[in-house]
């Protein structure tokens, strides 16, 4: 399991509803399951990492954030996770509202766009930056919606979510020592990791 | 078994399935007889009803590792053992057995011949309540739901409260949906596989094609056409190949005949007048070839009457009817694990209809998987070789066994 997965872990409730969008091989819900005795189901989109995971005994969908949240019925989880993903869906505002709709509390983990490389790139370069967390040209990148931790928080601002928790994290997953300057946060964390609420 | 008729009368139709036809012989069907019998959704009680079955493995002391597999149209009970008319494999011999994604080693295995069918369970072919002969047509449409509540009924004789799993591919999948809604505190787990929670226009209108394919035999008289000790072979035959098209894909079809030809004097006149291997029909695709024996070959185990009683319960196959059509009402509060299948390649019963099935199972907040299977091999694929779907079949099972707390 990514380290990122692991402190995402820590945030669950054992016993709980989980949700996870882009389980990928599924090693988040089997942990939660094995270690959290959680309710915890999978939607994917690659094919293969579907079968891969009901062949493994996980409860996995096919299926998108953008297009199939919407089938889910009012407070059906605990938590719904989107892991790494959100910068690569059509309409992150959307999904975020569906998740927090079909779940209690809603984590999230992005890239962070504010980070001082990405930012010294295009200041000194002119052209897009490329790091380890944003590795590909941008003709071809799936993160169609890139943003920085000061984004996130004005959206959760703008659209009523209570911020439970968050954290910036490095590139190994590791929790980054800013947690408590979102300025510095911004500029020195990698990734960031939220746990979001309806208020 | 009606005896067949002889060959001599249908020297002017295009081909002749009955011709190498060897005698039936009707074997007798394991079978639970319930004297109450049950009464159908039409209003009609059945009684005395019989239900042909067949069990594979043993059940567990708790009665909690039994797996009922439900055949589709054209199948039987014999799922994992040589058939007894045709001498065959059990259609889904490659899936369940010992150490197999099904594994009779570890459930137990029951699969019955569908109320309506001709294998053994009460349907057209059976002796009437007055004993004045068989059914034929008059027997009382059945439902989907119908042929689930017979077989709930012998669970139940079995000792069996709750089924471990129900299973099934096509008609199957109707009935394990069936199952789902009708009796959801007895199935665990349910595995529907290349199938729809209803049957679509499209798939309606095969089935009257079908139908009336064996209308217009002459031998089909009305349904009673075991009077004069004939069958209407040829009408059930092209009603065979039609739909045997509809289980195959373009891609599987070209791949195993593409535009082959064969000069096959051994086919006998292929059309009225034309000797063997000259004129308009003088050669043979080899998809023809193959069409008519998939035609000829079927007659010898199928009924006809059957075969329009079965067709005619999967066209009132609509789960969601009950519900003011809302499909997700239908499984509302349901505590069922669900797995649906599809795959890629099937246009009978399309990706697009298990997806409409998933979010309603979804919006019901079941617990379910739903897996597309990349395949070439259309509808029939759930019958075929393929490894992603078998892995699916056996993690999913074996996933819901530890939830279940089985060994």
């Amino acid at each position: 399991m990514r380290l990122d997965q692991k402190l995402i872990a820590e945030m669950i409730e054992p016993g709980t509803r989980v949700l996870d969008i882009g389980s990928g091989d599924g090693s988040l819900i089997d942990h939660l399951f094995r270690t959290r005795n959680c309710d915890a189901r999978g939607i994917e989109l690659d094919m293969g990492e579907v079968t891969r995971s009901v062949s493994h005994g996980l409860p996995v969908m096919h299926g998108d954030a953008d297009s199939d949240l919407a089938h889910y019925p009012d407070g059906a989880f605990d938590y719904v996770v989107l892991s790494r993903t959100l910068q690569a869906v059509e309409r992150p505002r959307e999904v975020l509202r569906q998740m927090l709709r079909i779940g209690a509390r809603a984590i999230v983990s992005f890239p962070n766009f504010g980070h001082w490389e990405l930012r010294a790139q295009l200041l000194l370069r002119g052209r897009m930056p490329m790091t380890d967390a944003w590795g590909r040209p941008w003709y071809e990148t799936p993160n169609i919606h890139p943003c920085t931790i000061r984004d996130f928080f004005a959206l959760c601002a703008e659209e009523g979510y209570r911020v439970q928790d968050w954290m910036a994290i490095n590139e190994l997953g590791n929790r980054a020592p800013w947690r408590r300057s979102i300025q510095l946060a911004n500029l020195f964390g990698e990734q960031a990791l939220f746990l979001l609420a309806r208020v | 078994m009606v005896p067949l008729p002889p060959a001599a009368g249908h020297q002017v139709r295009t081909f002749d399935p009955v011709m190498d036809q060897s005698p039936h012989v009707s074997p007798q069907h394991q079978a639970a007889l319930f004297t109450d019998g049950l009464e159908l959704e039409c209003g009609v009680r059945l009684a005395p009803l019989t239900v042909a079955y067949r069990t594979y493995g043993t059940l567990s002391p708790r009665a909690d590792n039994a797996v009922l597999v439900c055949h589709a149209l054209t199948g039987d009970q014999y799922v994992a053992e040589t058939h007894p008319l045709t001498g065959k494999p059990g259609w889904w011999s490659r899936l369940v057995g010992p150490g197999l994604p099904i594994d009779t080693g570890r459930f137990f295995v029951i699969c019955v011949n569908v109320l309506g069918g001709c294998m053994g369970s009460t349907g057209p072919r059976s002796e009437r309540q007055d004993r004045s002969g068989p059914w034929g047509t008059d027997f009382p449409p059945v439902t989907i739901r119908d042929m689930v509540r017979a077989q709930a009924l012998l669970v139940s004789r079995l000792g069996i409260d709750r089924l471990f799993a129900v299973v099934g591919g096509s008609m199957g999948g109707m009935q394990v949906l069936s199952w789902a809604a009708t009796f959801p505190e007895r199935v665990f787990a349910a595995l529907p596989i290349a199938t729809a929670p209803f049957h679509s226009a499209q798939n309606i209108a095969f089935n009257e094609v079908s139908r009336q394919a064996i209308f217009a035999d002459p031998d089909w008289q009305g349904g009673r056409y075991w009077q004069d000790g004939r069958i209407p072979a040829r009408g059930l035959a092209v009603a065979r190949m039609m739909a045997h098209i509809t289980y195959l894909s373009e891609e599987a079809l070209t791949r195993k005949f593409g535009r082959k030809v064969r000069r096959d004097p051994a086919m006998g006149p292929v059309a009225p007048g034309v000797s063997p291997g000259a004129g308009l029909f003088g050669e043979m695709f080899e998809v023809e070839s193959y069409l008519r024996h998939q035609g000829s070959s079927f007659v010898q185990r199928f009924d006809a009457n059957a075969y329009l009683t079965i067709t005619r319960a999967m066209d009132y196959f609509d789960v969601a009817a009950d519900h003011d059509g809302d499909l997700a009402a239908a499984f509302a509060g349901t505590r069922t694990r669900f797995c649906v299948i599809s795959f890629s390649s099937d246009w009978l019963f399309p990706t697009a209809q298990s997806r409409i099935l998933a979010r309603a199972l979804n919006m019901a907040a079941a617990n379910v998987s739903f897996v597309e299977i990349d395949t070439d091999k259309g509808h029939d694929a759930f019958l075929l070789d393929e490894p992603d779907f078998d892995r699916t079949v056996r993690g999913f099972l074996s996933g819901c066994a530890e939830h279940a707390g089985l060994a």
